[in-house]
């Protein structure tokens, strides 16, 4: 539907609400929490392999980790879950966890030390997508079982170098970290595959919700398991129903049939400002949208045009019209409530500065390709940003394709300007931070197609030993300051020019207490909810 | 002459067996053929446009920030490094083994996919097209009888309305009037959460499976939920058939033979349903196969406002999403649809018209 379409259906329904009003009016019951969401994006709900929103917000209520983060005070950061304590080896590279005794999976099997070694260990053999987020303290499939082990009620494991407690401990609060239940999952092994098929589509987790059935592009059905450690959660059901349009979303919801309404557009956002019941809560997501000025320009590479093409964004403009209620003006890599997230905007929309750093570069009639991915809020951003290039005398062909098209010239290093959105892989600042400002070799032969700095032809300097030592930084507050640091000259000598990063806004019945969709540094919890 | 041999004499001979089978069996073999071609034609045309289509079903499966390494590990596990034609052979050898892969997101064999969607396309498209046809086809005589009169202009202005409204508003507002406002019907779902997994599913029709398990407040529930999905399908059907009746009906009643029945003193009712509509009978069929093939397609627009998992919204999300199993199977199933309607209006034009026969 177009946007056209869409303020259109928007408003037919704000006019024909206006006028009536809903009759009969439903309410789920007390203990059954009802969610509409877009899950067509869930293709496993295995801890080692699920890395899409929606299978995370599964795993999340499922799974218990060693660590954890509570839904109801995330500034707090990781906190014990699975394991009860953790003590760190003095040459810094082995954490031994001790396990807390008495937690149940949901098949009644104790949760044994073993079970949380199979788990990473798995993770970590399987080497599926988000496995990097293991794998990059130097654990491998080959030596797996020797860093990380079980003895008794102690899990130790043992990393490569030196890190930062903190990051490995942020990195095991990820989805990947899930502990599983070994003997339920090896029961339903076929041809040595760790039991990966079997749970791509059940659990076997001991976390608050139970998997009761996942219906791809259909519903997730979860129950509460009784026998928690944490005590058994208030809503007993909670249903996630796939509900695409945002309209029906909103109909839903003002009919009382759904508590939570996840993917209303801004126009229906409005509309259910106004309505009876119903409340909007907002928070700060992990996505950020940026411009990446390729470096093997000869043009772009100079430091003036780099600094020029910060002025030429009309933040302001684009966050009061089509961005509104979606996305907030965020200029570092780091998302806002991360560790070490800076709030420093330095940059505004200013066409005459932009004027004169292009002519202090010696820039004229530049004519440079953007890259877009086909996506509404991707090509606004894109015609805004023409326009502006346009009044500093630059000619910007924007390049409309679909993410094969634009993403294979990005990783290629052969687009302009491409305009990308990031999404953090887990809730550590070394996430954004060793692919935005971390690039130790720069040469094409290197292709570490991984690393958006690679991507963007830019060699980070001093950045890379910079981004190298905050993540064996031990000290919690010299670490944040060490990203503060490293986000401050990222702003001026970047060719990144960093725009927005995403909110999301849920509306809720106004009797839903204690929502949380997990922020920029994790999924949605469903268990501290009440009504 | 004996009376058997008398008897021989007057009945006529009857063809041995073996020249009786042999035009069947070439019919049924010339059927085969024909399907045979058709569905790998399909199936081919299909596989090329999903090879060459600009998505990227290894980015799909990698992610964007996955190593070149990673990258090409999976293309390779996908078969993509080798030849096209060999890709076909291979993908042809499977469905002919009537395994359609596994969907390359969910990791479920597409098979089981499409047996779970279909159902609910195969229910509200049956109840659409029932719909369309009930009240199409009378309205479309009643138009042609009375042409020019305000019954004509009542299908007139429906037709016209069901071909220019776009669906998905007609959907919305349908949605808003009889389930947000007047709280008539229910909403988008198949069924209410409260009646989630409650039956047993045995054909995959919730309205079936409702009955069979004799549980009536599950039916009332789910049949709510059709409704009106299935009244917006059959209207737009409506708008077809009704526009197509009229229009085969004008034809017919303005022929000789039906001036000669009605000077010979026949009932009107007689006139237009036992001699015109008799006549229509065989392009109807075409009609309304058609129009039923279309709705098994899957109406992504209905299924998407509606929140009704059927193979439409399947086959969308499948490729929006670079699952090229999904897409093949979905389509090679649409394909086999309309082949197997086609067959049969086949059957049907020689049921009705002994000239086909």
């Amino acid at each position: 539907m177009n946007a056209f379409n869409r303020l259109l259906t928007s408003a037919a329904i704000g006019l024909a609400v206006g006028v009536t009003s809903f009759s009969a009016f439903a309410e789920t019951p007390a203990n059954m929490l009802v969610i509409a969401n877009r899950i067509d994006d869930v293709t496993t709900v295995d801890p080692a392999e699920s890395f899409e929103f929606a299978g995370s917000d599964i795993s999340r209520n499922v799974y218990g980790r060693l660590v954890n983060l509570d839904p109801l005070n995330l500034e707090a950061g990781y906190q014990p879950d699975l394991a009860e304590s953790w003590e760190v080896s003095e040459d810094g590279k082995t954490i031994t966890f001790t396990m807390r005794e008495g937690v149940k999976f949901h098949s009644g099997n104790p949760v044994t030390a073993e079970d949380a070694a199979f788990s990473l260990q798995r993770a970590v053999i399987l080497n599926k997508t988000p496995a990097f987020i293991l794998t990059q303290f130097g654990f491998t499939p080959e030596n797996a079982t020797e860093t990380i082990r079980a003895d008794g009620n102690k899990l130790m494991i043992t990393t490569d170098k030196k890190y930062a407690t903190s990051f490995v401990l942020n990195c095991l609060t990820a989805t990947i970290g899930g502990i599983v239940d070994k003997a339920t999952v090896m029961a339903n092994e076929v041809d040595g595959d760790m039991g990966n098929t079997w749970l791509k589509t059940n659990s076997a987790g001991s976390g608050p919700y139970i998997l009761d059935s996942w219906k791809p592009n259909e519903s997730v059905t979860l129950t509460s398991f009784p026998d928690y450690y944490g005590g058994a959660p208030a809503m007993e059901r909670v249903i996630v129903r796939h509900v695409i349009e945002s309209a029906s979303q909103r109909l839903l919801l003002e009919r009382g049939d759904i508590d939570v309404a996840r993917n209303l557009n801004p126009e229906d956002i409005a509309g259910v400002m106004e309505a009876d019941g119903v409340k909007v809560e907002d928070e700060l997501k992990g996505r950020l949208m940026y411009l990446a000025l390729n470096q093997k320009h000869p043009v772009l590479s100079k430091p003036e045009v780099r600094q020029a093409f910060k002025y030429l964004i009309d933040y302001e403009g684009m966050r009061d019209s089509f961005l509104k209620g979606q996305y907030t003006i965020h200029q570092n890599f780091l998302p806002k409530t991360y560790l070490g997230a800076s709030d420093e905007n330095p940059f505004s929309y200013d066409i005459e500065k932009a004027k004169e750093l292009l002519a202090a570069a010696g820039v004229e009639n530049l004519e440079v390709e953007i890259g877009v991915r086909e996506a509404q809020e991707r090509i606004e951003i894109g015609q805004s940003f023409q326009n502006a290039a346009a009044q500093a005398g630059i000619k910007v062909n924007i390049t409309v394709g679909t993410a094969k098209q634009i993403l294979a010239r990005y990783r290629a290093r052969e687009l302009d300007v491409y305009l990308g959105a990031w999404g953090p892989d887990y809730p550590d600042p070394q996430t954004n931070a060793g692919t935005f400002a971390y690039n130790p070799d720069n040469s094409d032969e290197a292709n570490a197609t991984g690393l958006l700095a690679w991507r963007t032809g830019w060699d980070a300097g001093g950045l890379t030993e910079k981004v190298e030592a905050a993540v064996t930084e031990n000290d919690r507050e010299k670490r944040v300051q060490m990203y503060l640091d490293i986000q401050k000259e990222f702003r001026e000598i970047s060719p990144f020019v960093m725009m927005f990063q995403q909110i999301e806004q849920s509306a809720l019945r106004d009797n839903v207490e204690n929502w949380s969709t997990g922020q920029a540094v994790t999924a949605a919890a469903y268990w501290q909810v009440t009504k | 002459m004996s009376l058997t041999d008398d008897n021989n004499q007057r009945r006529p001979r009857r063809a041995p067996l073996s020249e009786k089978a042999w035009p069947l069996a070439k019919t049924s073999m010339l059927t085969l053929g024909s399907i045979s071609v058709t569905l790998l034609g399909l199936l081919f045309i299909t596989f090329i446009i999903g090879r060459v289509m600009p998505i990227d079903p290894v980015l799909a499966i990698v992610g964007e920030r996955a190593s070149q390494s990673t990258y090409d590990a999976v293309y390779q596990q996908l078969g993509l490094d080798k030849p096209l034609l060999v890709q076909f052979l291979y993908y042809l050898w499977d469905v002919l083994h009537l395994d359609f892969g596994t969907s390359l997101l969910n990791a479920r064999p597409v098979s089981e996919d499409i047996a779970r969607v279909f159902p609910a396309t195969l229910e509200l498209a049956t109840l659409g097209i029932i719909f369309g046809v009930v009240l199409g086809v009378p309205l479309g005589v009643l138009a042609a009888v009375r042409k020019g009169s305000w019954i004509d202009q009542v299908a007139r202005v429906l037709a016209l309305v069901g071909y220019s409204m776009p669906i998905f508003w007609l959907g919305l507002m349908g949605l808003l009037v009889f389930y947000g406002i007047l709280g008539w019907v229910g909403g988008p779902g198949r069924v209410g959460i409260f009646y989630v997994d409650v039956v047993p599913s045995v054909t995959g029709l919730i309205l079936v499976d409702a009955l069979l398990d004799g549980n009536w407040a599950v039916f009332k529930d789910a049949f709510s939920h059709i409704i009106l999905p299935a009244s917006l399908l059959g209207y737009f059907s409506l708008a077809y058939i009704s526009r197509m009746t009229r229009s085969f009906m004008l034809e017919q009643l303005s022929a000789e033979y039906i001036t000669t029945a009605r000077v010979k003193g026949m009932s009107e009712w007689d006139v237009i349903w036992k001699h015109a509509f008799k006549n229509i009978r065989v392009q109807l069929i075409t009609v309304i196969a058609l129009s039923y093939a279309n709705l098994l397609e899957g109406s992504v627009l209905t299924e998407i406002i509606f929140s009704w998992p059927g193979i439409g919204s399947y086959i969308t999300t499948a490729l929006l999403s670079a699952d090229m199993n999904a897409v093949l199977g979905g389509t090679v199933v649409v394909g086999l649809i309309f082949i197997l309607l086609n067959i049969f209006s086949d059957l049907l034009y020689k049921v009705f018209d002994p000239r086909a026969k």
